[in-house]
């Protein structure tokens, strides 16, 4: 059920998040349109598993993690390198 | 006659053994001289216990013996397989025979040279490729000998390599083959499309229901074959090579450009007289260019100065001689090949008699320590007190070749212009052949005598510190030229014909291998009373010749070589041999020169194939790395675009 208007907002927040990785320069901008991408991708997987079967509700918890994980070493790597490179 | 491959191995046996020593110890002469000689005399042996085999099994059809297979492909299937018939029985006795006496010349003849074990390795391998030649039971395995021979006449024309003008000649002898061997393959190419096969016995089974009288197809196969003859048996247009393949050591002149290789085109015309049959269009072609040739190649023997010069364009004419007989077809194909042995028997006695009279020379001038030249009839004359030995073989050789009965030669020349002139009842041309036939004999009289003239009679012209030097060889080397002389005298009984009291054994004897052929022929026969006529004429003529000879000649008036005036008028145009390597240097060479180094060297290679080809390729690399190392510009958000271009690009292609 609404198969289609989810793919097509899944689509949509996709396109928004390679738009804002390519076009912005600010690093926690891109790095929150990456997480953008990876909850369009979330939205399809959950979209696709009503009619695949429960796989694909699995896949979004795994997505979830390694989104939080990657979130927290991205953030921790931002500010590494803005205290290294920003003025005493 | 099942051991017949013992007699191609043998010589192959010596080869590998002489190759060896040559490479191992060249200095032990006394053993390559036994495996040499007796590699050639055990091929002997075994050649005529199997055809005394053949003899008495009369078998109709040829025997063939199956080795293995060869060429497996598709419908084409060549064996490795030797034949054993009443034609490649002659062949096999006169090349093991004849080249058994001339290795033994050999022996004495070169025994100073340093090259002596790779001489006989050479020798050893050609008697083996030759004897693959006349025992191949395809087309196939007789190229392979055909190939062989010419491989190793040019092995041995440019025998003492290090002098330019002797590997220049091999080298000739070489390219000239080459055009005719295009012509073996093209026409081995076109027998295989029309009938399936190459074996001798399938391809001359099928012949008649295959190709009908005179039709092109057969025409075009004869023809194409008459092309590898010409060059292999050194006849118009591609005889050049011959007089320049002289350079060579004079045993192999004999065994090699005058009694074996240079006959393996009348061999081949032979096998196939069946084909030539049927295309009566190639059979004048090759009467009328043997005639021709015949005729051509004894006016320039005329004004030779060089003896074995001489010796060479007489060859080109005999073998002339022959292919009138082959091309004239049915009873002349026996008489072709019957001339093809009482030539070899005259003309190996006349080269080895000339090898001698060169070695006396030779060795007088180089005890003198002389620069003269050895083979030039002007520096020899009165050697008939020298060499009485070689004095008297030489001559029953001479008059052999002029056709004085009843030596070989009358017998078997004559046979041929008779079958000539019997045709020409029935085709007009044949009148002129046999017209030109007859003049060549008259003018092979004439130059034979004139070479023994100059050589052994009047005054000696050697020098006078020489003259006391000269001396007859060792027997090694007359032994073989006193058996050669005895079968130079006697070798017409081969082939008596009935008019003469004989029986005709040599026809009779290869009756299997012609009647189907000469069953084509329209039927010509002469009365005996015209055949006697025919006699006379042909020994009247060549008393002629040997009579004007000894009438205009005058050994006395002849000047030695270095004093000797230079020729002026019609006998420069003959003593420069018509001027054909000059022609032909003109027509052929040079402009293949021009077109070699102005188009296919400046422009082809070094436009197109360096230009083009490799430095473009080069180019084309060099601009496609710029292009990519513009794209490394170092930002990174440069680079995010041409990802995402690409994966869109990717899954545009993959969802479509």
């Amino acid at each position: 059920m609404l198969l289609g208007p989810s793919l097509a907002v899944s689509a949509v927040l996709f396109t928004i998040g390679v738009t804002g990785v390519l076009v912005r320069r600010n690093a926690i901008v891109i790095f929150m349109c990456v997480e953008l991408m990876l909850n369009a991708v979330n939205l399809t997987f959950v979209a696709f598993a009503q009619r695949l079967g429960v796989a694909g509700q699995i896949f979004v918890f795994f997505v979830m993690a390694v989104a939080a994980a990657e979130a927290a070493v991205g953030l921790a790597i931002i500010l590494a390198i803005y205290r290294h490179l920003a003025p005493p | 006659m099942s051991l017949v491959w013992l007699v191609p191995l043998l010589p192959l046996l010596g080869f590998v053994l002489n190759g060896t020593l040559a490479l191992v110890r060249p200095t032990a002469k006394t053993a390559v001289s036994v495996i040499g000689v007796g590699a050639v005399v055990a091929a002997f042996g075994v050649a005529v216990a199997v055809v005394r085999a053949l003899a008495v099994g009369h078998a109709a059809e040829p025997v063939v013996f199956t080795y293995w297979s060869w060429m497996p492909v598709g419908s084409l299937q060549v064996n490795a397989a030797l034949q054993v018939d009443p034609l490649s029985a002659v062949m096999l006795l006169v090349v093991t025979g004849v080249g058994s006496l001339i290795h033994l010349f050999s022996v004495g003849y070169m025994r100073e040279d340093d090259g002596y074990a790779r001489y006989f390795a050479y020798l050893n391998l050609f008697v083996f490729f030759m004897l693959t030649l006349v025992l191949g039971a395809s087309f196939p395995v007789m190229f392979v000998g055909w190939e062989g021979v010419g491989l190793c006449s040019y092995l041995l024309i440019g025998f003492w390599f290090t002098e330019q003008i002797n590997a220049d000649a091999g080298k000739k002898a070489f390219i000239v083959n080459r055009v005719g061997d295009f012509g073996f393959l093209v026409a081995m190419f076109l027998i295989f499309q029309h009938a399936g096969s190459l074996n001798f016995t399938d391809v001359f089974a099928k012949a008649r229901s295959l190709f009908p009288l005179g039709s092109a197809a057969v025409t075009a196969i004869t023809l194409f074959l008459f092309l590898g003859c010409t060059g292999k048996s050194a006849q118009i247009p591609l005889y050049t090579w011959l007089p320049d393949a002289m350079q060579g050591p004079t045993p192999v002149s004999a065994l090699i450009h005058a009694a074996t290789m240079v006959t393996a085109g009348v061999y081949l015309v032979a096998r196939c007289n069946l084909l030539f049959a049927l295309a009566p269009v190639s059979s004048a072609v090759v009467a009328g260019v043997g005639a021709l040739t015949a005729l051509f190649a004894a006016t320039i023997a005329l004004k030779q100065w060089d003896i074995k010069r001489v010796l060479a364009y007489s060859t080109i004419s005999q073998l002339g001689y022959m292919f009138l007989g082959v091309g004239t077809g049915g009873g002349a194909t026996v008489a072709g090949i019957f001339h093809l042995a009482t030539h070899a028997f005259f003309k190996a006695l006349l080269f080895l008699g000339s090898g001698s009279v060169i070695y006396a020379i030779h060795h007088a001038y180089h005890a003198t320590h002389s620069h003269e030249d050895a083979q030039d009839m002007r520096n020899m004359g009165g050697l008939k007190a020298h060499l009485p030995w070689t004095w008297v073989l030489m001559w029953i050789a001479t008059l052999a070749i002029a056709g004085v009965p009843p030596l070989s030669g009358f017998f078997s020349k004559d046979e041929i212009l008779s079958a000539a002139f019997a045709r020409g009842g029935v085709e007009r041309i044949w009148y002129l052949f046999w017209g030109m036939g007859l003049a060549a004999a008259s003018l092979t009289a004439f130059y034979m005598t004139r070479l023994m003239l100059y050589t052994f009679h009047g005054p000696n012209r050697t020098g006078e510190r020489e003259r006391p030097l000269l001396r007859e060889a060792p027997w090694v080397m007359t032994g073989p030229l006193v058996a050669l002389g005895v079968l130079s005298a006697v070798g017409g009984v081969l082939n008596l014909p009935a008019l003469l009291g004989g029986s005709s054994r040599l026809e009779r004897w290869l009756a299997p291998v012609t009647e189907a052929g000469a069953a084509l022929l329209p039927a010509h026969a002469v009365a005996p009373g015209t055949e006697w006529t025919l006699i006379g004429i042909a020994v009247a003529v060549a008393l002629a010749g040997i009579a004007g000879a000894l009438r205009m000649l005058r050994p006395a008036d002849l000047l030695p070589a270095q004093l000797a005036p230079a020729e002026t008028g019609f006998a420069r145009v003959l003593w420069k041999k018509w001027y054909g390597d000059e022609i032909y240097d003109a027509l052929i060479v040079r402009p293949i020169m021009w077109l070699s180094r102005e188009v296919l060297w400046k422009i082809v290679d070094v436009r197109l194939v360096d230009g083009a080809g490799v430095n473009g390729a080069a180019a084309v690399s060099r601009a496609l790395g710029w292009v990519g190392s513009r794209l490394q510009t170092g930002e990174l958000g440069f680079y995010v675009v041409l990802f995402v271009a690409g994966v869109l690009f990717v899954l545009h292609v993959a969802v479509r």
